[in-house]
């Protein structure tokens, strides 16, 4: 009976090894996914029990957890909430999250992996757990100047940091009151954010990085301009035939420049002065020459076609593929189907300003932990090189010569260099244009490169540049900048 | 095998020997109860001794366990702590005082362990009563307190009735009517309830019972008793197929009936973990009597083919294989009977992770059933998976305990019935835990000892007083070979 009983004992033994193994496959390594399941309320309730990290604005809060008397134990609260709604997103008990709150979720809450150890010792000594802080690269000054430079305006100011990447401003306006979405009333939730979502001025959307994809128009033209130059193929003082009209090929569409007539009178045009006074007809004839395989791996060099990540994802902004010759040509000024977000004209513009080397762009300054050690520091890093240095170098008298000597005179400041580029997208026969800065200063010592889209034609339909409105604001908040 | 242990005769003759030395080594009976109580206490055994040492270190645990569940949940303490703790401590100091003078030289682990294992049921149950807001009466934390005490007070009488478990070998017929007539009770019109899907209830008043808890023991003597006379018969091997020496076609009569029994609770009362339990533990018995993989085999055959039919005949069982396989697909989750509850168990224990919540610091009544069927994964969210391994590390060593006896007794009813209470034991557990974590399908057992529940509780209070009168009686024989502790 003793060697069947020996055999009973190790059937049995193999049937609770079988529980240890399973337990631990559950609660050790299936731990991540099971927490990430959206049927798992636990993730929610601990999120909201815990003392969520605040995210910080050089050094103030912006968005804090406050005590509150109920089950939560924690009411999320954000300062200046119109100002900030682009950057911090929101945070709802059980309906989502957006921006820095949903990126940055698993060390707000403290439930990060590299925090690990804060929660040890938080279970050994009994302390409540709390998440960390997120410190962000937002200059409060600038992005005061961004948002206020837009008063009553739709759109979006993105200014970055071109030698180390870091995202000084982030506007989207309208913006909303996130707070209205942290409450924690399930039934008043819904409520605002169906007012909001329903809100037709989309306040919502995040127009600086994930909105709608605007039509570049004339900004785009900085682009192929640094394609042309960086091919090798083209000079500024390449000559390109300037007719009033061009018919495009194989199509009855006959395109104008934007004031009509000649651009600038002369016979021909260089690509200098096409830039300088935003000629249409000569750039659609630049991309044709250069082609759109040349074109797209360009683009794409500069970011287009890819998941950029501030840590929000941004929504990858596009070059269109398979052009007949006439949209290759309508493509060379920004028009036909070339998407883009303010976060990619303001890469093009900051890679130009650092010398062709274009930094990842970044919201993220470092991590916290409430001992305030750092458990995440970003560091600058170099996402692509998309041009030469003395390609930038090229570009960027051209761009100073926009300013100075062009139609982009409105982003002038007194006493500084400033280069950039205006653009007025069409949106279709009717519908008012998309008025479009973007550009950097100092020119010499660029501390700032900068998009800014005003929708709607800022109010006035089919009768405003991009030189009268969009250039300003980009005045006010490069001038920010300058000024700290 | 040593070569007394080999008593396959009739029951007659053993049991007159073997009580015999008995009354020699320990003389009782002599005097009035209270002078032979008086001596007991009077020379205390090493054994004893070492069980109330462990059972201060169990009744330690479970109120240490009740208190920080106050500090978790309620972060007060209050008198609570000191009724469960001083209830507890009071109970189990009973029923140790009753071994020593009926049972002095029985196992001194096997107490203690179902001692941490009941307590921190209670402490569990307790923390979910505080989640609910149950009170009084209603809280179902008071009701396994009063449970267990009713449980005690049967183990007791079962240790003090059955003083030689040889008695019980006698009595295997009635056993078995016993165990069959409990099994089907839940079935009478009128008496029976339906619980959760499961008809293995009865209702009397406003008490609710499982009566197969108790026929699970009933059965394991019946089993035990048969076996010892049959194992002979049952060991003789018939023709070789597959190079597999069968047993002969008459003798497959028993495990027919026995698999017959499991498919008709299969059936007609729907409960896929009772059917299980005891046809499971038939056939270890039989292949701990006779030696034969082959009965193993066949009987598991049979009755992964009879679940296999009833998976396709039957929409419960095959809903439990789908909620198993396919737990996360949203169809199953959302469906009736489907994986939501399994699945909230696995969020309950992801959220305990390594170390736990803590105790009163994590959500286990979010979980249907959180306090029974349930109560593993509301343990493994607060204790984290080093509690959990320190529960099943306890059923570990009761049923090697169990095992022990097995290995140690010399008559083969004691051993079998040893054997068949641990095996019973590990069983449930791993049904259980099986079923809640996803190695087998779940079905609907309690896990001894820790879930609420009176008839559970009763039930495995009565195998520990089993198993600790057997132990009592392995160590009161005398020895051919000289045992490593005296």
């Amino acid at each position: 009976m003793n060697k069947e009983l020996r055999r009973i004992s190790v059937a049995t033994l193999a049937m609770f090894l079988a529980l240890f193994v399973s337990i631990s496959v559950i609660q050790v390594f299936a731990v991540d996914e099971l927490r990430a399941d959206g049927r798992n309320v636990r993730t929610l309730y601990a999120s909201y029990s815990a003392e969520r990290g605040p995210i910080l604005v050089d050094g103030q809060e912006i968005a804090a957890s406050v005590p509150s008397d109920n089950e939560f134990r924690f009411l999320r609260q954000y300062l200046q909430p119109e100002l900030y709604s682009a950057v911090t997103g929101y945070f709802t008990l059980n309906q989502g999250s957006a921006g820095i709150e949903e990126a940055y979720n698993d060390f707000l809450s403290g439930t990060a992996n590299e925090q690990f150890l804060d929660q040890l010792s938080a279970l050994v000594t009994g302390q409540s757990p709390r998440g960390a802080a997120v410190e962000l690269t937002i200059d409060p000054v600038v992005q005061q100047a961004a948002f206020d430079a837009m008063a009553g305006q739709s759109g979006s100011v993105v200014a970055i940091d071109p030698s180390t990447g870091e995202i000084l401003a982030l506007v989207s306006t309208p913006g909303y009151d996130p707070n209205r979405l942290s409450a924690h009333s399930t039934a008043s939730v819904i409520d605002a954010y169906n007012s909001l979502i329903t809100d037709p001025a989309r306040p919502l959307n995040n127009r600086a990085i994930a909105g709608d994809l605007y039509f570049p128009g004339s900004v785009f033209k900085v682009l192929v301009a640094a394609a042309a130059i960086d091919s090798g193929e083209f000079t500024p003082e390449s000559e390109f035939p300037n007719p009033p009209q061009l018919q495009l090929p194989l199509s009855s569409n006959v395109i104008n420049n934007a004031e009509g007539g000649t651009c600038g009178g002369t016979e021909t045009a260089t690509l200098a002065t096409s830039l300088r006074l935003s000629c249409n007809i000569p750039f659609a004839q630049l991309a044709l020459e250069l082609g759109q395989d040349e074109l797209a791996d360009y683009a794409e060099a500069f970011g287009f076609g890819q998941e950029i990540e501030i840590p929000m994802s941004a929504t990858p902004s596009r070059y269109p593929s398979n052009l007949d010759d006439a949209q290759l040509m309508l493509t060379g000024f920004g028009q036909y189907d070339v998407r883009v977000t303010p976060l990619q004209i303001a890469m093009i513009s900051a890679a130009i300003a650092n010398g062709g080397d274009l930094m990842q762009p970044t919201l993220l300054d470092r991590i916290i932990a409430p001992d305030l050690s750092t458990v995440l520091e970003s560091e600058p890093e170099v996402r692509a090189e998309p041009i030469s240095a003395s390609t930038a170098r090229t570009l960027t008298r051209m761009l100073v010569d926009g300013v100075s000597n062009g139609v982009a005179s409105n982003a002038a400041i007194d006493g500084i260099e400033v280069a950039g580029k205006t653009g007025t997208a069409e949106n279709g026969p009717d519908r008012p244009y998309t008025l479009w800065f973007t550009g950097f200063a100092p020119a010499d010592d660029p501390q700032v490169a900068i998009a800014v889209v005003v929708e709607n034609g800022g109010g006035q339909g089919q009768n405003a540049f991009g030189n009268q409105v969009a250039a300003p604001i980009a005045r006010q908040v490069m001038e920010a900048v300058l000024n700290r | 095998m040593k070569p007394n242990d080999d008593q396959t005769g009739p029951l007659t003759g053993p049991i007159v020997d073997m009580t015999a030395p008995r009354a020699e080594s320990a003389p009782r009976a002599s005097g009035p109860i209270t002078e032979q109580i008086r001596i007991r206490l009077k020379t205390p055994s090493k054994l004893r001794n070492l069980e109330l040492a462990l059972l201060v270190l169990a009744v330690a645990v479970s109120g240490g366990a009740i208190a920080l569940v106050q500090l978790g949940a309620l972060e007060a303490l209050d008198s609570t702590v000191i009724t469960y703790a001083a209830g507890l401590a009071a109970l189990v100091l009973g029923v140790h005082i009753v071994l020593r003078v009926v049972a002095p030289d029985a196992d001194p682990f096997i107490l203690p362990i179902i001692t941490t294992l009941n307590g921190l049921g209670i402490a569990m149950i307790y923390r979910l009563d505080i989640a609910k807001g149950f009170e009084g009466w209603e809280s179902v934390g008071v009701r396994q307190m009063a449970w267990s005490a009713l449980a005690m007070a049967v183990a007791v009488a079962v240790l003090i009735v059955v003083r030689n478990h040889r008695v019980l070998a006698r009595y295997r017929y009635v056993a078995l009517l016993v165990g069959i007539g409990l099994l089907l009770m839940p079935l009478v019109p009128g008496l029976g309830q339906t619980i959760n899907g499961a008809r293995v209830w009865i209702a009397v008043g406003p008490f609710s019972f499982q009566p197969g808890e108790l026929g699970k023991i009933a059965l394991a003597i019946f089993f035990a008793g048969y076996l010892m006379t049959a194992r002979d018969s049952l060991s003789i091997v018939g023709s070789k197929v597959l190079g597999m020496r069968l047993p002969r076609a008459r003798d497959l009569g028993p495990l027919l009936v026995a698999w017959a029994a499991a498919m008709a609770v299969l059936v007609f009362q729907r409960d896929l973990g009772t059917a299980l339990l005891y046809f499971g533990l038939f056939l270890v018995m039989l292949y701990l009597a006779t030696g034969r993989l082959s009965w193993i085999l066949l009987g598991l055959g049979l009755f992964v083919g009879g679940a296999l039919i009833a998976r396709d005949a039957l929409g419960y069982v095959q809903g439990r294989f789908n909620a198993w396989l396919d737990s996360f697909n949203p169809e199953v989750y959302d469906a009736i009977g489907g994986s939501y509850q399994l699945v909230q168990g696995l969020f309950g224990l992801a959220d305990g992770g390594l170390i736990g919540t803590g105790l009163g610091r994590g959500r286990p009544e979010l979980v249907p059933l959180a306090e029974s069927d349930y109560i593993v994964t509301s343990l493994g969210e607060e204790l984290g998976l080093v509690g959990l391994f320190a529960i099943l590390a306890l059923y570990v060593l009761l049923v090697a305990r169990a095992y022990r006896i097995g290995f140690s007794g010399t008559d083969d009813f004691g051993r079998m019935l040893a054997v068949g209470l641990g095996f019973l034991i590990a069983l449930q557990v791993f049904v259980v835990i099986g079923g809640v974590t996803r190695v087998i399908p779940l079905t609907g057992l309690t896990t001894p000892f820790l879930a609420a529940g009176g008839s559970s509780l009763m039930a495995n209070w009565i195998i520990a007083a089993l198993l600790l009168r057997l132990s009592d009686s392995v160590r009161h024989q005398p020895r051919l070979v000289v045992d490593d502790r005296e």
